[in-house]
């Protein structure tokens, strides 16, 4: 599934909107979460998961190819945290 | 930031009514876990990937009373940060990040 494929999915299922709309706002949805992911701020979606920005120390690594030691930067990433419903829904098989 | 408070900043960005962001938002994350459950990965560009993985079964333990637990085969969706997105949390110019262009 690509971004294509949810605005078809909006589209379809939402109404009122015609394809360029669709595509719009759902392109305004990623670019607001991206927005506040950038500047540190967690978002909670209930029922689908959280997005944490972690702060990552300093820390020794090595080349795995030539098995120099170097210095890995403090740096700051981006995890996500499936919400238990999520997992469930993963894990459930639906009957018909 | 919650889902109530993206559904308002979509609805302030976009210039659509809050009940009809709502919606979207809502399509959104129900599709992606629709096509996650299907078994099937979910691709956004400049954004991330999420795909599910399978676990198998181990013999794990309880860590507050150490008494052997069995945890089961399980499926678990695992997100993958994409490029531009990876760059922007890192770089930590708190605010006026701006990556309209793609």
């Amino acid at each position: 599934m690509t971004k294509a494929d949810i605005i078809e999915r909006v589209y379809e299922k939402v109404g009122g909107f015609s394809k360029k709309e669709a595509a719009e706002i759902v392109e305004a949805v990623f670019q607001v979460m991206k927005q506040s992911l950038a500047s540190n701020e967690k978002i909670k979606i209930s029922g689908f998961g959280n997005f944490v920005v972690r702060q990552k120390k300093e820390r020794m690594g090595r080349n795995p190819q030539t098995g120099q030691p170097i210095v890995i930067a403090p740096r700051y990433v981006l995890n996500f945290k499936p919400s238990q419903v999520l997992k469930n829904a993963l894990n459930t098989k639906s009957q018909p | 930031m919650t889902k109530s408070e993206l559904i308002d900043a979509v609805a302030s960005k976009t210039n659509v009514t809050k009940s009809r962001a709502e919606l979207v938002v809502n399509c959104i994350f129900d599709s992606m876990t629709t096509a996650l459950k299907n078994g099937e990965g979910v691709e956004i560009r400049g954004f991330g990937s999420f795909t599910v993985r399978q676990y198998k079964p181990y013999n794990g333990r309880n860590p507050r009373t150490g008494e052997p637990v069995h945890v089961a085969s399980k499926r678990l969706p695992f997100f993958k940060v994409g490029k531009e997105l990876k760059e922007m949390v890192n770089s930590i110019v708190t605010g006026t990040v701006d990556s309209e262009k793609t």
